[in-house]
């Protein structure tokens, strides 16, 4: 196989998982108009609850809307890799996955250009969410929007290989709604995309500590610091550690044709 | 002629439940061949190790001179496929679907353009190539799947029950089709059904049994070995026997 093949293959995969992302426009509106939810009213609602506090990243006080939107950029980011692997989901029970098995480039390869295809995606509902959030008075340093660009796409890849696990296990579409209780709200909730860790110091030990070890904190707080020109250093660390496990456990346990065919052997063939 | 599918001592259980008994069979090249068998004969667990879907417990599948399992990118560079369920991205359009098939096969966009206009012509899509799956009919979809199956110029032409879903004129046109396409492109295509009349007498036929190669050869041959009236006959003694 020439080099060239794995280039066209890359572009291909990405180019189908944008066009799948444009053409279902709902799915690309609701990818924006949940973090704006949050933005223009549940941060309307919280206004007051930073008051004097000083965030050392900050050095000042900051607005409730400054503080929870790279929380919302992680939310972004955990939504679109979840509705990526539902969609891989859907495409095994449908069939289409057949397709791209079939495929002579090596698995491990249509796996990389799968997740990079969803980070990909991500990137751009990001970016159109800082956008909008820009009208919020929600103004990073414009050389933010750069330097956060490394930390959101390693944001990506570390839940867009947490989809791709969660799809190699999960047997049937049906299945998905548990993804949603014990996997998207446990790490959003058990974070500080919605308020700083110290709350959760002050309120309840147990919670704190297990928002201590979600590596969906490091993604936020890495977002959050690379957004205003700083590097979380130990965010950063978990991020590298998270990013290894969980893409090394994707490529290891990716295998599809097992839930798709194995399943369905008793039955008769 | 030489040999398009080797495959040597295959056998593959799911559990402990054995769906093939140390298969061995070949096909040459530019021939149709019909795999032949009841409902869990054991046609559609071949027909996925053959497009590696799953691997074989044990034996081995050569494809024009490439190990499946040594040198898998080669052999399934040699494969067209189109699967008995449909496989089709319901959201994209026509050509979207080729191109990226295409993609995925590692060809260069303008040779996917080139062969797709080719393929979509010969099979009266191309002015529809623009329009989304989810708006075509169910043979205009199998239409599509044979010409995406073709896209990337394979010697070979795995089909899986493949008129399962069509009506009787869209099935005559789509066998009329695959026959017309060995005499034209040398292919060679292994026809998997367990509809006997989709076949013709004068064809090679591997008749699978319970897992097992029951009998291989010209199907009128087969038809007279087992004393059978027709070729529906015969399907219904194998039916009989393996129940």
């Amino acid at each position: 196989m020439k080099n060239s093949a794995y280039l066209f293959c890359f572009s291909g995969v990405l180019k189908r998982e944008l066009q799948r992302s444009l053409q279902q426009r709902t799915r690309f509106i609701s990818a924006l108009v949940r973090p704006l939810l949050w933005l223009a009213v549940f941060a309307a609602g919280f206004r007051g609850t930073l008051e004097g506090m000083v965030i050392p990243l900050y050095g000042s006080p900051v607005d409730y809307e400054v503080y929870i939107t790279p929380g919302l950029v992680g939310m972004i980011i955990l939504f679109n890799s979840m509705q990526s692997s539902l969609s891989m989901v859907y495409d095994r029970e449908m069939g289409s996955m057949r397709v791209l098995l079939t495929s002579p480039l090596p698995r491990s390869y249509l796996l990389f250009c799968k997740l990079f295809a969803i980070a990909l995606t991500s990137l751009l509902q990001v970016y159109a969410f800082l956008a909008v959030a820009f009208l919020f008075d929600v103004a990073p340093p414009p050389l933010g929007y750069l330097t956060a660009l490394p930390a959101i796409l390693m944001g990506a890849f570390i839940l867009g290989a947490l989809g791709l696990l969660l799809a190699s296990l999960i047997e049937q579409l049906e299945n998905f709604a548990g993804v949603m209780n014990f996997v998207v709200f446990p790490l959003f909730f058990l974070s500080p995309a919605l308020y700083p860790l110290t709350f959760m110091q002050d309120g309840n030990t147990w919670v704190y500590w297990a928002c201590v070890i979600n590596p969906f904190t490091y993604v936020v707080e890495l977002i959050r610091h690379a957004l205003y020109l700083d590097l979380n250093t130990p965010a950063l660390l978990v991020n590298l550690a998270a990013f290894t496990a969980l893409t090394s456990a994707a490529v290891l346990g990716f295998d599809p044709a097992r839930r798709m065919l194995n399943n369905r052997a008793p039955k008769g063939r | 002629m030489p040999v398009a599918i080797n495959i040597q001592a295959l056998s593959h259980s799911f559990a402990d439940r054995k769906v093939l008994r140390n298969v061995s069979l070949t096909v040459e090249q530019g021939m149709f061949v019909g795999l032949l068998g009841a409902n869990g004969a054991g046609k559609t667990t071949l027909f996925s190790i053959l497009t590696r879907l799953i691997s074989n417990s044990s034996g081995n599948v050569v494809l024009f001179g490439h190990d499946l399992q040594r040198s898998p990118a080669d052999a399934l560079a040699t494969l067209g496929v189109v699967f008995q369920q449909p496989t089709l991205d319901l959201d994209l359009s026509v050509l979207q679907n080729l191109q990226y098939h295409g993609a995925i096969q590692g060809m260069s966009p303008t040779d996917v353009q080139a062969r797709a206009q080719e393929e979509l012509e010969r099979l009266q899509l191309w002015d529809r190539r623009h329009e989304r799956i989810r708006w075509l009919n169910g043979g205009h979809r199998r239409r599509v799947e044979i010409a995406r199956a073709l896209l990337h110029q394979p010697q070979l032409l795995l089909l899986d029950e493949a008129t399962s879903s069509l009506d009787l004129e869209s099935r005559i046109q789509l066998i009329g089709h695959i026959r017309s396409l060995i005499k034209t492109e040398g292919l060679t295509v292994l026809w998997t059904t367990h509809v006997a009349e989709e076949l013709e007498t004068d064809d090679q036929v591997i008749l699978l049994n319970r897992g097992e190669v029951h009998a291989q050869g010209k199907l009128s041959d087969l038809i007279t070995a087992a004393g059978a009236s027709d070729a529906n006959h015969l399907m219904l003694n194998l039916s009989k026997s393996g129940s």
